[in-house]
């Protein structure tokens, strides 16, 4: 349901082409494909009653405009989304969520990249003990995460105590009420609970790559650095472009972290574009129409910039 | 302490930092559990005897036993109906592959693209035009097709050899058959995959459990423990308790399944 997980399609390279099956229903190879339709159709008609339609229903949602149930098609049309352009509200969440987008994704696919390699190195011990230590923040709720951080990011809390401790502050600070430190924590939140996702991903990528292609630039003379740069790069391109994509649809969806760990707060400053969006449906004066109108931005940002890392990812060199 | 081993210092102090970082706030989690609220602004980071006074005051705030079940029936049916639709669907795809099925795949996959926040609306106006708002089926139904799971499937079906399928045909066994008799046992691992995924995403999962279940009665243990924090006073002993039961299910089961995780993962993006 959530933003977890979304890899892109390896393109059809199957290895071995079944035989044609028959054009009639009536022939073996012919009932046999019809009963491959019969296996896939209670997935495919879930995902298009509980995606597809929704998402074809938002738009019309978002042409128009009342209360609750009472609604009509808005004079003009566009006005939710007219509406929008003013609303300087939405702007600002909409600012913010970009800001944690291109802070916190870079630094972490970095981190997991960085990670990954460490990891992958034949003659380090204990693997799985590290492996598993890096990953098991993702096995906790984004609810329970975002609550923990704001317990030692409160004022009176155990961030504080260690800095006061240590000399490098002389009061406390106010973490969650003021907005640049308010959307530092959300990043740092972030950074703790998706790095080692995306690490899994590099390691998988990792232990597909042909190990004698290291091996031999290893000996044409290039050091590790170099090694990595212009032989395990390459040949990860796709899997970093894996990870940017589910990267930047999570953090385009944040809402847990920005709900649970600073309530949006100071004054919307740290909220999420989708948090705004909630409130917008559900608090204070329930406008589904708007509302409808705000998450189809939403969804045209993430199509946009889902096709952009495609087109630079897919650039052969 | 030869050249090589002097080399990687560097790499094993990144690897010792960020290994402590990630364990550090589940340490401070479980530790908070068992202290008082004034001991956990104390900074406390010792074990107190606080665990059961704190259970008690949990147990006295909220319908903790309604919040697990509502959680575990939530994520147990999701687990079970999505694992059955994605294998079926995942090695339909495969095993009676053709080109028309290729591209319902391709479809299939855009629904990952599209952002729950532009379909909750719509759904939830689905379900209430139902009369399922706060019901099992509305928690469940929009989590059971997941492309990533059926993608997952597909794969793991690709190297299910095409040999056993025909052999089993010829010995007279029905297609269903073949699925439930021959895939299902032969794919333990990848079930074992997809069931962490599942399980964790819909026992985890806030939003859409916070629209859909309007009945209290029907609280999650993501929504108890948010809720807990919206009172005047937050005790952080019993919010950090609370967070703890919340985290255990799903992190006992990525620890006991976690080698079949990480198989069923490399395999499947190979």
């Amino acid at each position: 349901m959530s933003t977890q997980l979304t890899p892109v399609a390896p393109a059809a390279d199957r290895q071995d082409e079944r035989p044609p099956s028959g054009r009639g229903f009536s022939s073996l190879g012919g009932r046999r494909s019809l009963t491959g339709w019969v296996f896939l159709l209670p997935a495919a008609l879930l995902i298009l009653v509980m995606n597809f339609w929704p998402m074809f229903q938002a738009f019309i949602l978002s042409l128009q405009t009342g209360r609750g149930a009472q609604l009509s098609f808005a004079e003009p049309l566009w006005f939710n989304y007219q509406r929008m352009l003013a609303d300087q509200t939405f702007w600002m969440t909409l600012r913010t969520t970009l800001l944690y987008l291109v802070i916190q994704v870079p630094i972490m696919l970095v981190l997991a990249l960085i990670l990954a390699n460490i990891l992958n190195n034949p003659r380090l011990r204990f693997k799985g003990m590290w492996r598993t230590a890096i990953f098991l923040p993702c096995a906790v709720s984004l609810v329970s995460y975002a609550l923990v951080f704001r317990t030692m990011f409160a004022t009176d809390g155990l961030v504080n105590d260690v800095l006061t401790g240590m000399n490098l502050i002389d009061s406390p600070i106010n973490w969650l009420g003021q907005t640049q430190t308010a959307q530092f924590v959300i990043i740092v939140g972030l950074l703790w609970r998706w790095t080692g996702y995306n690490m899994v991903f590099y390691l998988a990528g990792l232990q597909n790559i042909d190990h004698s292609t290291v091996e031999a630039a290893k000996v044409d003379g290039a050091n590790s650095v170099k090694t990595f740069w212009y032989v395990t790069l390459p040949q990860l391109k796709p899997m970093i472009l894996l990870t940017a994509i589910m990267s930047t649809n999570g953090t385009i969806q944040l809402f847990d972290e920005s709900y649970n760990l600073t309530a949006g707060g100071p004054a919307y400053t740290s909220m999420s574009v989708s948090h705004y969006l909630y409130e917008v449906s559900f608090v204070q004066n329930p406008n589904f129409g708007y509302a409808a109108a705000i998450s189809y931005v939403i969804l045209v940002i993430v199509a946009l910039l889902a096709a952009i890392q495609l087109k630079v990812g897919d650039k052969r060199d | 302490m030869t050249r090589r081993s002097l080399r990687s210092v560097p790499s094993l102090v990144f690897l010792t930092v960020a290994a402590l970082a990630s364990v550090f706030p589940l340490y401070f989690m479980v530790v908070s559990a068992t202290n008082t609220s004034q001991d956990v602004l104390g900074s406390r980071l010792l074990p107190g005897g606080q665990l059961v006074e704190n259970l008690n005051k949990l147990l006295a705030a909220q319908d903790l036993g309604a919040a697990m079940w509502n959680s575990t029936l939530n994520a147990v049916g999701t687990t079970a109906l999505a694992l059955l639709v994605c294998s079926i669907a995942g090695y339909g795809f495969e095993v009676f592959h053709s080109r028309n099925k290729d591209r319902l795949m391709g479809v299939l996959l855009l629904a990952m693209m599209i952002p729950f926040a532009a379909t909750m609306i719509p759904l939830f106006r689905m379900f209430a035009d139902f009369g399922l708002t706060s019901t099992t089926i509305a928690v469940i139904l929009p989590a059971i097709s997941v492309p990533f799971v059926i993608l997952l499937f597909r794969q793991a079906a690709r190297s299910f050899p095409h040999e056993i399928v025909e052999a089993a045909r010829i010995d007279g066994l029905r297609e269903l058959g073949i699925f439930l008799r021959i895939f299902i046992p032969t794919m333990r691992s990848t079930y074992a995959a997809a069931a962490v995924v599942i399980f964790m995403t819909a026992w985890n999962n806030f939003l859409w459990p916070k629209v859909i279940l309007i009945n209290e009665a029907f609280q999650t243990m993501p929504m108890l423990i948010s809720n807990l924090t919206s009172g005047y006073v937050t005790d952080y002993g019993v919010l950090m308790l609370a967070v703890l039961l919340t985290s255990l299910p799903t992190m006992v089961l990525f620890l006991v399944l976690q080698r079949a995780f990480a198989q069923g993962i490399t395999g499947a993006i190979k």
